[in-house]
């Protein structure tokens, strides 16, 4: 099926989301949509699927102009769509996800279940796509469940199939599942639209590239083009994507950790005797693969959820009983890792949130009264310093974009007296230019000698801002290393590989490691790593940190 | 109303929107008042709901009747339909609002020194104070509810609470005797202290043991309701002595909430402690470290805990305060009109203080309106029923469709094809919040 878009235009009062929008998707194509976060790339896909009704433009399928007016038209005529945010009914099956709105009935007029099931497991088995149709929905992990979405518009005979940022949500394994199962669909004749800003998952699956910014297509590209090409192209300038640091200067150790063992409500040891230092003027970069416990250990650290054992000192003190309001006070600053969830109340406004967690305290509040007019003026302040893009200071937080609602987390976590930052996932889901901000406030806290901790399960973020690297696997760490090291030798770690080079000596980064040694080891630990599926495969293939750093 | 309903992203703030509007030159005032109308904000569906009850409730108040019914002729039944629905309202209307009779009357006497010496001053005056007096304990409970609502917690339990404080304040009203404006206060005073206790005992069991609050303030009415039914079994209680019926004796003259204008008008002191209460919650929410924290504990717990906020003390103080101020529709009740305590006195407050609540979109300044509302249709029904024998429960029947369409935002928006607004109204906030 041949699907083009002819000059889509798409307003929205004085907001113009789509000008004009061409571009076409040949059958059996991945086209990759990439643009920053409010390019219009949504929006584009909204009116492609009968969302939403265009201004002007038109959609022409196969060269006959079709015209949508509700997304039952849009799956009528081939295309599907995997939301961002999945549509499934957690308590139901796969197969009775897939049927659900389509459900046939058999002679007596009742659901056809095993007629469902079959071609769930028909489209699962030709598709490599490996779901049980009679596992229970909220039983699979994220990326299954995007299986089951894809399924569910397949079965609809999808022709055009269209994934919203898919991999915003995946582990890296997760990922390269995803990619498998594109490029099969792709070699089936099913063409794939793949929304993303994230440059190098574009270019490694994409076709055709087209870029999109500020509403408007600024340039295709084939997926052979550069990423410093691809990112000045999103955002209208050359961004720099490696992050300009000076060599760390790490004073003494503000923050340790030492034994810290931390179960998870259902009894489950999520960190197992964990240790390690931070250090004024450094920061540590956690990596590891997402769900080895560095949400619970991040939880811990600001003691929302107890620790079983071990201890936590903020220069001496003993933290590890206190309340997490004391722990903010004693001086850590937190970047949480959802940050709707925990970071933010979306229904405030950006003022209220700014001081979420000062507002008892003066200059905002005197006695049991706010002071309205200093939150104010502090939120002007935070605004303009952190250039939050607002309306106004009143502006509820839940409109603003990722990027603007983790700037205002970090003004206000930055605006509080701080001896430690612990920022976790700080960067996910935001767009390049946000990226860039994030990451140049973070080394600016390390500059003033604040002690970092970077959870991050993407690689070139850990490499981008980390002093030193502990890996992070089923609750241990699997060993420290320098940011200098073997990609390869990061991804065996995060496997659970042994800490061969320092064993025994985990507190000390060992700041030389034997480069000959980390290769070999890395080579040979490929396949193991590869059985385990917990390091992002293109890692081991990237020739070493500078490389990798170019998606930050 | 023809062109099919424009989707927008719920991301796009009307105000956006608006201003699109007024660029364009084509666009009428008109239109765009109609335009903006058909936004479907909580405030319009609102309005909305209290207009399509009204009709709904006239047309069956017009098509029960039976002179209605036994019409000779299809336009003597529209008539007389139009005569019985219209005549309901302005019966209700004279009940509780103004009554023009009671200006003709005063208007006939030689002077107006005789008019207030007579009641007939008064008697202009009367609708408004039955309505305020009707009121009064609708505003309490409901910002009973209203408060812990904001903080994310139902509470039920209005009648437990209502009875807690009943309870303190006409043991404390007879079986103390102090100087006349303390005794007052003190049982004031008991009144809230007594409604307190209850709320503070669902706020602590939900805040230690993670029990739902709905199902604990329910259960604590019923404990509430057979304990004061058991206080009132036994002259070694409260039952007063000599009396063969569950019912207190009567409260000191000096516990009475004072009348505001002479004894010709019901109107006391209890409607001034209401509206207080009302800018007291206010002020609590939107101008104290207190209320910061009960709004961000009930628009998102765990960014709450997370910004180092107490949430279970936020549980435990919320529900403190709100069943307080059901205490104190009790004290309000018990010193204001009825003076002593019987199984009956606590009524429904603590369901319809639901109801206000939700008709008040949770906010102090709308349970105000809200109570109003109630108490007007309260104070008006009697007459509704003598002048047009329209039965006293179409006030209730008009109570449940104004709730079912406030409750329903889409069943508004579907009949006047107004667009989704973003959020979709405090009815499915609440309705989304029971599985919290």
């Amino acid at each position: 099926m041949e699907l083009e878009l002819r000059g889509i235009t798409k307003r929205f009062g004085p907001l113009v989301a789509n000008d004009g929008i061409s571009l076409s998707v040949a059958p059996g194509q991945v086209h990759a949509l990439l643009g920053e976060n409010g390019a219009g790339k949504t929006t584009l896909m909204n009116v492609l699927y009968g969302l939403m009704r265009p201004d002007e433009g038109e959609i022409v399928i196969d060269g006959k102009p079709a015209s949508f007016d509700s997304p039952k038209d849009a799956i009528a005529a081939g295309i599907g769509m995997v939301h961002q945010h999945f549509m499934l009914v957690p308590v139901f099956t796969v197969a009775e996800n897939v049927t659900l709105g389509i459900e046939q009935a058999d002679r007596v007029g009742l659901l056809d279940r095993r007629r469902t099931r079959r071609e769930v497991a028909d489209l699962s088995h030709r598709y490599g796509l490996d779901v049980d149709p009679d596992a229970l929905v909220e039983d699979l992990p994220v990326g299954l469940q995007q299986r089951v979405e894809i399924v569910k518009a397949l079965v609809r005979q999808a022709n055009v199939l269209i994934l919203d940022e898919p991999t915003a949500v995946l582990t890296p394994a997760e990922t390269e599942e995803l990619f498998r199962i594109i490029r099969q669909l792709r070699d089936g004749g099913t063409s794939v639209i793949f929304i993303s800003h994230k440059l190098r998952e574009v270019q490694a699956i994409a076709d055709t590239i087209t870029v999109l910014r500020r509403g408007a297509v600024v340039g295709q590209r084939e997926p052979s083009a550069t990423a410093e090409d691809l990112a000045s192209l999103m955002v209208g300038r050359n961004v720099q994507l490696r992050v300009n640091k000076e060599p760390a200067t790490p004073g003494k150790p503000v923050l340790r950790v030492s034994d810290l063992t931390v179960r998870g409500d259902d009894g489950r040891t999520w960190v197992d005797g964990l240790s390690f230092d931070v250090r004024a003027g450094e920061i540590l970069g956690i990596a590891g693969v997402q769900g080895n416990g560095q949400t619970e250990l991040c939880e811990a650290l600001m003691g929302l959820r107890p620790a079983a054992s071990g201890a936590v000192t903020l220069n001496d003190r003993d933290l590890t009983r206190a309340t997490p309001r004391a722990r903010l006070r004693a001086g850590i600053a937190y970047v949480p890792e959802d940050r709707t969830e925990d970071g933010l109340v979306g229904s405030f406004s950006v003022a209220e949130n700014l001081v979420l967690d000062m507002y008892d305290r003066k200059p905002f509040a005197s006695g049991v009264n706010l002071n309205l007019s200093a939150i104010a003026k502090n939120a002007d302040a935070r605004i303009s310093e952190f250039d939050v893009r607002t309306g106004s200071s009143a502006t509820v937080a839940g409109t603003l974009s990722g990027g603007n609602q983790q700037k205002v987390i970090l003004a206000r976590e930055l605006g509080r007296e701080h001896k430690v930052l612990i920022a976790s996932q700080p960067t996910r889901g935001l767009d390049v230019g946000s990226i860039e901000f994030v990451h140049r406030r973070i080394v600016d806290q390390r500059d003033h000698g604040v002690a970092v901790i970077i959870v991050s399960s993407e690689l070139d973020e850990i490499y981008a801002l980390a002093d030193r690297i502990a890996v992070m696997y089923e609750g241990k760490i699997t060993g420290f290393r320098d940011p200098s090291v073997h990609a390869a030798e990061l991804g065996r770690l995060m496997a659970g590989g042994a800490d061969v080079v320092t064993e025994g000596d985990a507190d000390v980064p060992d700041v030389a490691p034997v480069p000959g040694a980390a290769t070999m080891l890395g080579a040979a630990a490929v396949p193991e790593a590869a059985g385990a599926e917990p390091a992002p495969p293109e890692a081991s293939e990237t020739p070493g940190a500078t490389a990798s750093q170019e998606e930050t | 109303m023809t062109t099919p309903p424009q989707a927008e992203p719920a991301a796009t703030p009307p105000a956006g929107a608006d201003k699109g509007r007024e660029k364009s030159p084509r666009k009428s005032f008109g239109t765009i008042l109609r335009e903006s109308f058909l936004e479907g904000n909580t405030f319009t569906v609102t309005v909305l709901a209290l207009v399509t009850a009204t009709v709904l409730g006239g047309i069956l108040c017009a098509f029960t009747n039976s002179t209605v019914l036994h019409a000779p002729t299809a336009g003597a039944t529209i008539s007389r339909a139009w005569d019985v629905a219209s005549g309901t309202y302005v019966a209700l209307f004279e009940g509780s609002v103004f009554n023009p009779h009671t200006i003709a009357a005063l208007f006939q006497q030689a002077s107006l020194s005789t008019a207030v010496h007579d009641g007939y001053l008064a008697a202009v005056f009367q609708p408004l104070s039955e309505t305020a007096v009707q009121a009064t304990p609708l505003i309490l409970t409901g910002l009973a509810v209203a408060l812990p609502y904001r903080a994310g917690l139902f509470n039920i339990g209005g009648q437990g609470q209502f009875i807690g404080g009943a309870i303190m304040a006409a043991w404390l009203g007879y079986d103390v005797h102090l100087p006349i404006v303390v005794h007052v206060v003190v049982c004031v005073i008991g009144g809230f202290v007594g409604g307190a206790v209850v709320g503070w005992f669902t706020g602590e069991i939900k805040a230690r043991t993670g029990a739902h609050e709905v199902i604990v303030t329910i259960m604590l009415n019923y404990v509430m309701q057979y304990f004061l039914a058991y206080l009132l079994s036994s002259q070694s209680l409260l039952q007063a002595s000599g009396s063969p019926y569950p019912i207190t004796p009567s409260i000191a003259s000096n516990a009475h909430l004072p009348l505001l204008f002479g004894s010709n008008l019901r109107i006391n002191v209890g409607f001034l402690i209401a509206l207080a209460c009302a800018f007291g919650v206010w002020w609590l929410l939107n101008r104290t470290t207190t209320g910061f924290e009960f709004r961000s504990v009930g628009a998102n717990a765990s960014a709450a805990r997370v910004a180092g906020m107490n949430v279970e003390r936020s549980w435990v103080l919320v529900f403190l305060i709100g069943g307080g101020l059901a205490g104190l529709a009790g004290s309000a009740v018990i010193q204001g009109t009825d003076f002593t305590l019987n199984p009956q006195s606590y009524g429904t407050y603590g369901i319809d203080a639901i109801t206000v609540a939700l008709l008040g979109l949770g906010r102090p300044g709308g349970v105000v309106a809200a109570g109003l509302l109630f108490g007007a249709l309260h104070a008006g029904s009697p007459g509704m029923q003598t002048i047009t024998s329209t039965p006293v429960q179409i006030v209730q029947v008009l109570q449940a469709l104004i709730v079912l369409f406030v409750a329903a935002p889409p069943l508004i928006r579907a009949i006047f094809r107004l667009r989704a607004a973003r959020a979709g109204g405090v009815g499915s906030t609440m309705s989304k919040g029971w599985n919290a």
